[in-house]
């Protein structure tokens, strides 16, 4: 036995050589697919005289990304740390409205409106993190909550539009440098901040932990709830940048922006993504790719004059189909421990899986039957404890 | 179900709340050890509230009136209970209703010969969107919010995709009475309304499935769907029927709310979270396993009587999103506080069940 | 046997127990343990289940703090509030249950929390670089620091664990039965690890129930039995026989109920004719009416795979599953249920219970779940059979949460008895229950067969294996390795189920080969008080 101390068995590797290598992410699934639609929308336009790629379509594509951009990236934080946030609508109209009327068409308060705006975002995302984590509710609830306390806010207080946004702002809803509205250039600074965040820093490293299986992030000295309060206040950031452009666009602020959707759109867009929505795995590039799929489905359908319902039929059903995608290549098959090949020598009828096989106990997986089926894996009590 | 835990019954032997129980000390830790007392109490609370305010409400025309009213969303968080306790959740129920009014407005376009089949069809098709919503979740495990929610943006796009938007045609008296109509059909007079029977009588069918084979299952499944399938339960059957009486609670409501307030293109929008709001009021837990339909129609009940509240107190009815919004997190973030003094979270040392001397492992091959 | 002897005297320990002593819920669960663990030294910690190996290691992981005795390292008194103290202390322990991000990279999961920063920013180049030198100075050519660690196999993950362990500079690393999980090639990179960590000075408490890795890989062996220390001794100093005598035997006169005379087997209800999946193979047996068969063997020999394969979790692919000799297919539990078919599963929480429901919720699930039409002219049965049983509870609305291990343990019996089947698997039926809730079981599993309920019973408990089945089977590696007959003593199952007498070579066990007398086993007079620690709530 001290020949063994030199190397491992060599046969270590090939015991389980298979899907362990390097494969195709899902953020390289989802390019592809961006991809393929861009090829499909281009022949479809083209088809019909026109050009995809003219400048006036890449603008409005371009715009249509960078609303929705800046929420789907905060949504990624917390959808990473297995939370989700569903007032990001409100606090886009809310420092929409913050923003308009603190700078009141002075040009010299524009900095003080920006402030004021992310101040506002900041502070619901501080709220957010704080019920979700310290008062245990249920991520869902506790958004949901929030949100609709401040939409009694808004609709009490703001009958309409609101507040002046100096000329000098609105540049950043309508400047372009070269082809390059600059509201892109702002969403790519973000992008780039917040692939940084994630994958180069600890409190990132911390989320996808948090997101992952909580308990071993706690027995690993991170303090978990810190993680799930950043997540949620760098989400209403993000939402609050939404906020600006929304009120330089409108060169007003509004109460009703939050009647668009971006709540579940952004949801939406982070699940296409490849982000698991039940955490632990995802990334910033995927969410993006996401948003840039739902826009170029806009820009298609708005170039071929397509009705914009039927946008929303094809939206749902993309959802869902790249849900189910993605769930059933979660189901891994180097996870399952084989003792015996699993090839039956005489196939007998009764090895069928059946629908109560589908739903039935499988232990060899990581994870307990159902845990995605459910919002919430039953095998996992503790978590099921902590959401409550 | 008043879920006295062994911590804080008064039955315990020396537990420290049972040395300081005087009676009244007591009714207060029986109505707080469980959340299923406190929509109880928040309702009659409310109810007081609104008969200080104006006396006249407690007549009983008042009184039917408010529960006309009520009705639907009564109705949907029956449904919503059912796909709730089962560990799911159903976003597609406010688009479903407001698909519903549509299509009865476009098909039965004022002819009333086509009032009741028309009805049939939207039976079907709610029935129809439960059953697809069930199977996704069940079989395909897409988590039922996405399901639902993309399902939310199907219904709405192909609604108005049908009717270009804005919707078309009229509904028939025939139609409209089950909203807004009544027994004896006087108006003016006191009459029960149809929608407060359709209610009473679905509540009535939600009870007693829930005391049946079937409810006892669905329960269980949602607290530990495992358990279920070694106890031979269809789990993806068990789960895809909750979201089947969803689809088909949300037809009812949708009838309901037709006749009540008619056709506009904006009906049933934001309907899925009042229903979630109303259940989770009920104390019914998110995650499956724990809750009584009575007590979600309750929560649906108290949730329109606070909304008569600020009606009462002249507040405007925009802020009523706010006080919907403050309720569901003080309910959910209430419920979840005994249970954090009596299921010790895990130490920051948390691995598993560091109080029990566990020598036997779980073989987890 | 070559095992290397730890140089006694030579090193002082590096870390040392005296008169630990735990006490739950008024139960003591471990009694005066004195360990000393020394650099370098591979230290097997052996007991049967319930011999408090698995509480003494919590404690030294700082999982539980010790009632009673002292915990020295270096020489200087120590208490770990945590396990991130233990850690930070340099004592590492790798649980079963892993403490792993699936969807993290090998580095990320090494490093996690104490990622190594530059300029404010994680190092990744550098975390990856140090775990690949750390992997490549063990020996693990097979891992990169890189690869997901989902995408890798179980062995490959505990090791995974091991390495994060060796990261932080743990000079003592504990590991709780580290191949219960693993198949036989994949115990040898967990092998080669350990050696190497041997000869780089760090010390391993390795907790296993297979004598052969105990032989191969440790220099010294404590043992406890009943929550006492029985001895420490030189591996070289002791033979697999003896140990296995250590370790086993304790008074159970009058505890469990004789066999009723009258009860004899009957007709064949249940036989397996070369069934076998993913998890076992060839697996051949027969239960009569009226008998019990026990599975013996040790965590992950494939009992409870058998056990889900009869009952249609986890189906058999090959072979022929027969009930009254004729054949049949079980796809699903559904299936099972309604051939008269009942699973008592080994996870009672998990996998048994609705925990948030009431008794009578719990007793009535199958019922309700498969024949709902007859479910409540059959739940009627169900107070009778609660009563029966002697459930003790304030209220059948309690819920089974709040209720003992031993009381949720009647209800799931509960559960299947009121389907009144005709053939019943028990996995582990008296794990965590007290000592009446144990006789309640065995009881009835007399009164079942009296009644002609055939019986497979999987228990790692011996002597209930023992004392209650009329044949017993023991499993290894997904197999049968051989069939005893009713009274076979502890040790030669212990034998035939851990490959003892073959500890240097891979050989299969023969029977015949084996230098037990039967009926030899050693019984030392010791009260059954130990069962009653077992109380789970």
């Amino acid at each position: 036995m001290s020949t063994a101390v030199s190397t491992a068995s060599p046969r270590a590797g090939s015991t389980t050589s298979g899907p362990r290598r390097r494969r195709l992410g899902s953020t390289g699934i989802v390019y592809l697919a961006l991809v393929g639609i861009l090829v499909v929308s281009a022949g479809l336009v083209a088809a019909q005289g026109g050009s995809f790629f003219s400048q006036g379509n890449l603008f409005y594509l371009l715009s249509q990304t960078s609303l929705l951009g800046f929420v789907a990236i905060g949504q990624t934080f917390v959808i990473l740390c297995k939370s989700l946030d569903l007032s990001v609508g409100y606090v886009v109209a809310w420092s929409s409205l913050v923003a308009a009327t603190t700078m009141a068409g002075d040009p010299s308060r524009i900095w003080l409106g920006v402030v004021a705006a992310l101040a506002v975002a900041a502070g619901v995302g501080l709220v957010n993190g704080l019920v979700i984590s310290k008062l245990r509710v249920n991520s869902f609830i506790a958004t949901l909550g929030v949100g609709l306390i401040i939409k009694g806010y808004l609709d009490t207080q703001f009958k309409g539009p609101s507040g002046e946004v100096p000329k000098a702002f609105q540049g950043f809803g309508y400047t372009r440098i070269g082809p390059v509205p600059v509201s892109v250039i702002v969403l790519a600074v973000v992008m780039v901040l917040g692939v940084v965040l994630l994958t180069r820093t600890r409190p990132g490293y911390h989320m996808f932990a948090v997101g992952g299986n909580i308990d071993v992030a706690r027995l690993s000295g991170i303090r978990t709830d810190r993680s799930i309060v950043l997540a949620h206040v760098l989400c209403s950031l993000c939402a609050g940048i939404a906020g600006l452009l929304i009120a330089a666009r409108f060169g007003t602020g509004n109460a009703l922006v939050y009647t668009y959707g971006y709540d579940l759109n952004s949801i939406a867009a982070v699940v296409l993504g490849g982000t698991l929505l039940m955490g632990g795995r995802g990334s910033i590039l995927g969410t993006i790719a996401g948003v840039l799929i739902l826009a170029s489905l806009d820009t298609v359908f708005n170039v071929l004059d397509v009705s914009p319902f039927f946008k929303d039929v094809l939206r749902g059903a993309i959802i869902i189909a790249a849900v189910a995608m993605y769930a059933r290549r979660q189901i891994d098959p180097a996870s399952s421990r084989a003792r015996f090949k699993a090839l039956a020598q005489s196939v007998r009828p009764g090895s069928r899986g059946g629908p109560g096989g589908a739903s039935s106990p499988d232990r060899t997986g990581p994870a307990g039957p159902g845990s995605a089926a459910g919002p919430e894996n039953p095998s996992a009590t503790t978590g099921k404890e902590a959401t409550r | 179900m008043s879920a006295s835990t062994p911590t804080t019954s008064p039955t315990t032997p020396g537990g420290p709340q049972a040395t300081t129980g005087n009676g009244f000390s007591r009714w207060v830790q029986r109505v707080t050890s469980g959340s299923t007392w406190t929509v109880y109490a928040l309702l009659i609370v409310v109810f007081v509230a609104i008969l200080v305010m104006n006396p006249s409400f407690g007549e009983p025309m008042s009184i039917m009136a408010f529960l006309k009213k009520a009705s639907p969303l009564i109705v949907l968080a029956i449904g919503q209970y059912f796909v709730i306790v089962s560990g799911e959740f159903d976003l597609s129920v406010g688009s479903l209703v407001g698909a519903q009014v549509v299509i009865a407005a476009k098909l039965i376009d004022g002819e009333d010969s086509m009032t009741w089949p028309v009805i049939g069809l939207m039976v079907l098709f709610g029935l129809a969107v439960g059953l697809v919503n069930g199977l996704i979740v069940t079989l395909l495990k897409v988590p039922s919010f996405i399901t639902t929610l993309g399902m939310m943006l199907v219904l709405y796009g192909a609604i108005r995709l049908w009717t270009g938007g804005a919707p078309t045609g009229s509904l028939t008296d025939g139609f409209r009475q089950w909203g807004r109509g009544g027994l004896p059909d006087t108006p003016g007079q006191f009459q029960v309304p149809f929608a407060v029977l359709i209610t009473v009588v679905l509540g009535v069918i939600a009870v007693i499935l829930m005391r049946r084979p079937f409810g006892r299952t669905l329960v269980a499944t949602g607290d530990n769907d495992v358990a279920a399938a070694f106890s031979g339960a269809s789990v993806w059957w068990v789960r895809t029927r909750a979201f089947l009486f969803s689809g088909f609670m949300a037809t009812v409501a949708g009838i309901l709310i037709g006749g009540y307030a008619g056709v506009t293109a904006q009906v049933g929008e934001g309907l899925e979270f009042m229903a979630i709001t109303a259940v989770v009021l009920g104390g019914v837990v998110l995650g499956g396993g724990r809750g009584s339909v009575v007590a979600a129609m309750a929560g649906a009940l108290t949730l329109e009587a606070l909304f008569t509240l600020f009606n009462q107190l002249s507040l405007p009815s925009t802020i009523r999103p706010a006080v919907q919004g403050v309720i569901i997190i003080a309910a959910v973030a209430y419920a979840a506080m005994p249970r954090r003094s009596k299921a010790v979270p895990s130490p920051p040392a948390g691995v598993p069940e560091p109080t029990v001397p566990k020598e036997p492992q779980p073989a987890a091959p | 046997m070559t095992a290397p002897t730890a140089g006694e005297g030579v090193t002082a320990p590096l870390l040392q127990l005296r008169g630990i002593g735990k006490v739950f819920f008024g139960n003591s669960v471990l009694r005066g343990i004195d360990l000393d663990v020394r650099p370098g030294e591979v230290h097997a910690l052996v007991g049967e289940n319930g011999a408090g190996k698995s509480t003494l290691m919590k404690i030294i992981a700082g999982v539980h703090q010790p009632d009673a005795g002292t915990m020295e390292l270096d020489g200087k008194p120590v208490a770990f509030a945590s396990p991130l103290a233990a850690q930070a202390a340099g004592v590492s322990t790798v649980f079963q249950e892993f403490n792993l991000l699936p969807e993290r990279t090998v580095a990320e999961n090494v490093y996690l929390g104490r990622e190594p920063r530059r300029f404010g920013l994680v190092d990744a180049g550098r975390m990856a670089r140090d775990t690949d030198e750390l992997l490549a100075d063990l020996g693990l050519h097979g891992l990169a620091s890189w690869m997901r660690v989902g995408s890798l196999s179980v062995a490959e993950q505990q090791i995974v664990e091991i390495v994060k362990a060796v990261s932080y500079d743990a000079r003592i690393i504990s590991m709780d039965e580290p191949t219960a999980a693993l198949a036989d090639q994949e115990v040898e990179l967990l092998y080669a690890l350990v050696q190497q960590l041997r000869s780089r000075g760090v010390a391993i408490l390795y907790v296993s129930h297979r004598l052969k890795e105990i032989f191969d890989l440790c220099d010294t062996i404590t043992v406890l039995k009943d929550g006492d220390f029985v001895l420490t001794t030189a591996t070289a100093d002791i033979t697999p026989d003896q140990l296995v005598r250590t370790m086993v035997g304790r008074e159970f006169a009058g505890y469990y109920p004789d066999k009723d005379p009258g009860t004899v087997p009957g007709a064949v209800k249940l036989a397996l004719d070369g069934a076998g999946n993913t998890q076992v193979d060839g697996i051949d047996l027969e239960v009569r009416a009226g008998e019990i068969v026990a599975l013996a063997g040790l965590q992950g020999s494939g009992r409870t795979e058998i056990a889900h394969g009869v009952f249609g979790v986890a189906p058999f692919t090959r072979g022929t599953v027969l009930l009254d000799g004729k054949p049949v297919t079980v796809g699903s539990a559904r299936e099972a249920v309604r051939l008269g078919l009942a699973l008592v599963t080994e996870d009672r929480k998990a996998e048994g219970l609705a925990l948030e429901q009431s008794i009578s919720a719990n007793a009535r699930l199958v019922l309700d779940a498969v024949t709902p039409g007859s479910s409540d002219r059959r739940a009627k049965a169900i107070p009778g059979i609660l009563s029966s049983l002697d459930l003790v509870s304030r209220s059948k609305d309690a819920e089974v949460q709040y209720l003992s291990g031993g009381n949720q343990q009647k209800v799931v019996l509960a559960k299947w008895l009121v389907t009144d089947p005709s053939v019943i698997v028990l996995d582990e039926p008296t794990r965590g229950i007290d000592v009446g809730a144990k006789r309640a079981v065995y009881d009835l599993m007399r009164t079942l067969t009296a009644r002609g309920v055939a019986i497979l019973l999987i228990s790692s408990e011996l002597p209930e294996v023992v004392a209650m089945a009329d044949r017993i089977l023991v499993m290894r590696d997904g197999r049968v390795a051989g069939e005893l007959p009713a009274g076979s003593d502890e040790e030669t199952i212990m034998a035939l189920a851990t490959g003892a007498g073959d500890t240097s070579e891979h050989v299969e066990v023969d029977l015949s080969a084996l230098d037990v007398p039967v009926g030899s086993s050693v019984r030392t007079a010791r009260p059954a008080h130990s069962d009653t620690l077992q109380e789970e709530k």
